[in-house]
């Protein structure tokens, strides 16, 4: 046996034990993550096409409730321009920026719901029920993209810090864990003060 | 030495930490489903006699047979703390209804002791059963009913809605005709198969039978050749692999006739619309 014969037979052993370092399972769960990113950033898209509908709809029954309306258009304005690209999940900071845009966009949203409680024409108002609910089941979208995204992040970072993936990690791919994203608004842990 | 060593301490110890994971994490997680048990009605919360059991499993499997949508219905006895919403799109996910496919599945839950309802709609389906319509038929259709304690009632008309607005328009519905004559005389997984033995016998066999016949006069066989052979069957496998859906996805389609009523693993989103009374 030649060394080059010894080393042919070695080369399916290295390929085995490189697949078992990571080299296709960390791509993997990163790609799954960032897809499953596409999916949250697709649900809050939704949620700002809906807002300038919703604005116009309460505007027509409610226009001296002026402030409450400039404050979600202008946080839905502020949220549109703080993108967060998939290659900045693994930056605290970006992610921290994007987490508090969305989430005054949501507070300004609870602001609206409960204003109009104050108008029984506004909230019998077909077209509005129909976006009041169409806003319910974008939340309700936006809360399970985000734990799947979740659920997708704690797997892509215990696979690259957990033996043997993390030999490839830290070898080929150089990965940083990604951040997990906590949807809080300002204020969440509070409930809402109702005035009589 | 050192450094492998260490390296199988820390093996050992991820091994502890993630088992310890599983003993902390599962108490937490559990979360009890009731079981879909062959039949597209899952009466948990007994709302239904017999026979209006009977009828509606009949409807909701009549709904299969001419649009290819699962609807199934559940009746809850407790959402164990969670929101129905929460609750909604794990049972969906749970029970995988609609195709792999499609993802068109509906879960028409209700939870008579929170007095809590919702239709929980499968990815494929959010653009024709929308939030906004699916909301209507809750409150148009069946709190009404609901409020009054007529749940076989409520449950009734709630699926007659959903049935009307899922139903195919005539053009699907021909379409769908024609697609299940032409699947009859010829799979159309059959290109797939034939390329991954096509795969299989120029990457795998045809080296091996050429390695047999000359091994003796060559000298040093490339690593390079053997590592592109095993990337090769990996791809190979890999592919196979992806494609699983095509032949084993939408299960659930059988489940019309004699078989049993059961979910083809179709995804859900959180699509749909819930209400209370």
């Amino acid at each position: 046996m030649t060394f080059d014969r010894r080393l042919a037979l070695f080369a399916p052993l290295a390929a085995v034990s490189l697949a078992g370092c990571g080299i296709n399972s960390i791509p993997t769960a990163e790609e799954n993550a960032k897809a499953k990113w596409a999916n949250v950033q697709a649900d809050y898209q939704r949620r700002a096409d809906l807002i300038p509908n919703l604005v116009e709809t309460v505007k027509g029954f409610a226009k001296q409730e002026s402030t409450v309306l400039t404050q979600v258009t202008e946080a839905r304005a502020k949220a549109t321009a703080t993108p967060l690209a998939p290659a900045d999940l693994t930056d605290p900071a970006k992610v921290k920026a994007f987490q508090e845009a969305q989430g005054a966009v949501t507070a300004a949203l609870v602001n609206i719901r409960n204003i109009t409680e104050a108008y029984p024409q506004l909230s019998s108002n077909a077209n509005f029920l129909a976006l009041q609910s169409q806003l319910e089941g974008t939340e309700n979208r936006i809360n399970v993209s985000i734990k799947d995204y979740n659920d997708a992040v704690q797997g892509y970072n215990t696979t690259i810090r957990t033996f043997p993936d993390a030999i490839g990690a830290k070898i080929f791919y150089g990965s940083k864990p990604m951040v997990t994203y906590t949807a809080t608004a300002p204020n969440a842990d509070r409930a809402p003060t109702v005035k009589f | 030495m050192q450094p492998f060593d260490k390296l199988r301490a820390n093996g050992v110890g991820v091994m502890l930490a993630l088992l310890l994971a599983i003993f902390c994490a599962f108490p937490a997680q559990a979360q009890t489903f009731p079981k879909l048990a062959g039949e597209p009605v899952v009466d948990a919360a007994n709302l239904l006699d017999p026979a209006q059991e009977a009828a509606l499993n009949a409807k909701l499997k009549g709904i299969q047979a001419s649009t290819g949508h699962q609807v199934a219905v559940a009746t809850i006895p407790s959402l164990e703390g969670r929101d129905i919403a929460d609750y909604g799109y794990r049972l969906g996910r749970a029970w995988g209804l609609g195709s792999k496919e499609k993802d068109d599945g509906v879960v028409l839950i209700v939870a008579p002791n929170e007095r809590r309802t919702r239709i929980e709609v499968g990815y494929g389906l959010e653009p024709v059963l929308t939030d906004a319509y699916s909301s209507v038929i809750i409150n148009s259709v069946m709190i009404p009913r609901f409020k009054g304690g007529d749940y076989p009632g409520g449950i009734d008309a709630g699926v007659d809605a959903i049935a009307q607005q899922i139903k195919l328009t005539p053009e699907e519905a021909a379409k769908r005709a024609a697609q299940a004559q032409a699947r009859q005389p010829s799979s159309e997984g059959v290109p797939g198969a034939l390329i991954f033995w096509l795969f299989i016998f120029i990457f795998v066999i045809l080296p091996l039978l050429r390695g047999l016949g000359g091994r003796r006069h060559r000298r040093g066989s490339s690593g390079i050749g053997e590592v592109i052979l095993w990337s090769a069957i990996n791809a190979a496998a890999n592919s196979r692999d992806n494609d699983g859906g095509g032949w084993g996805g939408g299960g659930g389609f059988g489940g019309g006739g004699g078989g049993g009523f059961s979910g083809g693993g179709g995804g859900f989103g959180g699509g749909g619309a819930s209400g209370g009374w």
